[in-house]
């Protein structure tokens, strides 16, 4: 959670406190609090159905709160929705696109509509096409575009003002990893001009990569809020040692629980025993030298960051892990 | 970031609808460029309708009072036309919902009346547009008005009118529905409406009930009032009112379809949740 140095902090350019929505019987969200400071990226992590849409809906001027208040650069939401728009840029979950015009058609479409003039409209989707490596697609329809590129192109239809503070709903769901990386790149390019970033995700290493701060969402409550390091040291990086007799996972699994103070997972149908482990208590040389001393055939051994499901057993106690994967496979409500 | 655009100038609430409803119609205008086959589909489905209905039913449908079965029917075509013109922009209104076109729009600082409004206008451009490619096809092959200017032209306003309140219809229920499939399921709603009606086949040999339906139809009322004022064949013998006063009956429809669905649809823009 937020530490409060007793000195005065930046004034939060978002700040969400309390917000609430129903949708009949579904609460989307639940007494949601988190600020944002301004010039950085703030991570909202949740599985599908977690809120995530619904409180950049809510921030975006697009949804009323049941109750709660919302203000962006000081303006609430629901009093001032026209000082909050005049501020904010979205990319929504889907390319918000006309699939018949160009690029640069739609550009100019949206600058029109931002009350640029004809001439300014024009110059400034130029400009950004070329900033964003679209300059040569720019006058080609849209549904000729690859993902990555609508989503680049979608991107900079959020970008025509320079909005204080920018949305983005899943901005790489359903991308391949190379298109991933633009968009990537597309966001930390936005963050040194200044441009505070809500960006929504399922991905921990997205969040990671991009975000200074974390919050995380379930059921539509934060129920973490921190830097991805102190996020990741508070859930540990993830060892799998998969070995390659059933009979050694015991030993393994032993080992482990010594070394680490924590109770390792056993997956004996993989083979496998997964342990949270802190590297910079055990470094991993420590671990694979215990495992050689010990005599345990391993086949092979992993590091990697916690999943979202793990990091959610963590955080959210155990309840109802596998619920999770269960609807990350059903496909997206619009 | 070299060019910032400069924060939006402070305009009217009017000139902000006005401007915004332009670049609303300017969008629509570019989509046209973009799909010729939309103007090609445009001129070929008049045409099918009239070689299939003029050419092939028309020789086994009498009129009364006799005269040519095309001179009958251009009318009904044209009525047709209006009467389905909510079906394409209620689509394309709920492919912007998908999409979040609609969401954007809704989140910049633009006027949010301008989306209906401007699109209103958008959708009657195109429909005029589709009208006036009817009327050539159905002049290419027979048709024409027999009555001076003024009747003419009242009969293409009515057409327009009428247009204009079924478009107002359709963007009321794009804004309702969220995703293409529904509205593709509920585009073909337009086709009873245009068969249980004078537009194909006079009502006379009806059964009486069902007469009484097609009677009072605004689709009937637009077509009696087309081939009232073109001078077309086949006009009712009914004694409905709605018949005895074509006319007045389809301004009443048209006016009511825009007083009811135009400020509904603006109301649901400018709402905040949608
Ligand atoms: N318009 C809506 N009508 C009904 N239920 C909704 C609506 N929008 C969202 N929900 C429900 O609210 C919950 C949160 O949804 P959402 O904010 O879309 O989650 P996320 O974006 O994190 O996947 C889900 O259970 C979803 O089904
Ligand atoms: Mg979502």
């Amino acid at each position: 959670m937020h530490s409060d140095l007793g000195e005065e902090m930046t004034e939060p350019i978002v700040r969400v406190e309390g917000l609430n929505k129903h949708f009949g019987s579904t609460q989307a969200l639940r007494d949601l609090r988190f600020d944002v400071a301004p010039g950085t990226v703030c991570g909202l992590l949740g599985p599908n159905g977690a809120g995530k849409t619904t409180a950049v809906r809510v921030l975006a001027t697009l949804l009323r709160p049941d109750s709660g208040t919302a203000l962006i650069a000081g303006h609430d939401v629901v009093r001032d929705p026209m000082a909050v728009r005049k501020r904010i840029g979205l990319a929504g979950q889907h390319a918000a696109l006309d699939e018949t015009l160009t690029g640069r058609e739609n550009l100019r479409i949206f600058g029109r509509l931002y009350h640029l003039s004809a001439r300014s409209a024009r110059a400034r989707a130029d400009e950004l096409l070329e900033r964003f490596d679209l300059a040569t697609a720019g006058d080609r329809q849209v549904k000729g575009y690859s993902g990555g590129m609508r989503r680049r192109l979608d991107l900079i239809a959020s970008l025509i003002v320079a909005p204080d503070v920018l949305f983005l709903d899943e901005p790489t769901t359903g991308l391949d990893p190379r298109s991933r990386n633009e968009v990537w790149e597309a966001v930390r390019g936005l963050v040194t001009d200044g441009t505070t970033v809500l960006l929504t995700t399922q991905y921990l290493d997205e969040a990671d990569q991009l975000a200074n701060n974390i919050v995380v969402i379930d059921t539509g409550t934060a129920v973490a809020d921190d830097t991805p390091g102190n996020l990741k040291a508070t859930i540990g990086a993830h060892l799998d040692v998969t070995v390659e007799h059933v009979d050694q996972l015991a030993t393994v699994a032993r080992e482990l629980r010594t070394l680490t103070g924590a109770e390792p997972e056993v997956v004996a149908d993989e083979r496998r025993v997964t342990s949270v482990l802190d590297t910079k208590t055990v470094p991993l040389p420590k671990v694979t030298l215990m495992l050689h001393e010990s005599g345990v055939a391993i086949s092979d051994l992993a590091l990697r960051h916690p999943t979202l499901d793990e990091v959610f057993l963590r955080l959210t106690g155990e309840q109802k892990p596998l619920a999770h994967n269960e609807i990350e496979m059903t496909e997206d409500r619009t | 970031m070299t060019s910032i655009a400069g924060p939006r100038r402070e305009r009217g609430a009017l000139y902000d609808l006005l401007a915004d409803s332009a670049t609303m119609i300017l969008r629509n205008l570019l989509r046209f460029k973009h799909s010729p086959g939309e103007i090609i589909g445009t001129i070929m489905f008049p045409l099918a309708m009239i070689l299939i209905f003029g050419y092939i039913f028309g020789s086994a449908i009498p009129i009364p009072g006799g005269g040519n079965y095309r001179e009958f029917l251009m009318p009904g075509l044209f009525a047709m036309g209006a009467a389905a013109s909510f079906a394409g922009i209620m689509q394309k209104m709920a492919n912007d919902n998908q999409l979040g076109v609609m969401d954007r729009f809704r989140s910049m600082p633009a006027s949010r009346s301008a989306v209906p409004v401007g699109t209103s206008g958008a959708e009657l451009i195109n429909y005029t547009l589709g009208l006036v490619v009817t009327a050539l096809c159905g002049w290419a092959t027979g048709w024409t008005a027999h009555t001076g200017f003024w009747s003419v032209a009242a009969g293409f306003g009515v057409i327009l009118l009428f247009a204009f309140g079924m478009i107002w219809l359709g963007i009321f229920l794009g804004s309702l529905v969220r995703n293409v499939t529904t509205a593709e399921r509920l585009a073909p709603l337009f086709m009873p409406l245009t068969m249980i009606s004078n537009t194909f086949v006079p009502t006379g040999n009806m059964p009486a009930w069902l007469r009484a339906i097609a009677d009072w139809n605004p689709v009937s009322a637009l077509v009696e009032s087309c081939r009232a004022l073109f001078g077309n064949p086949g006009l009712s013998s009914s004694t409905a009112w709605s018949m005895q006063h074509p006319v007045a009956t389809i301004l009443l429809w048209s006016i009511a379809l825009i007083a009811v669905f135009a400020p509904l649809s603006v109301r649901r823009f400018q709402k905040m949740n949608l």
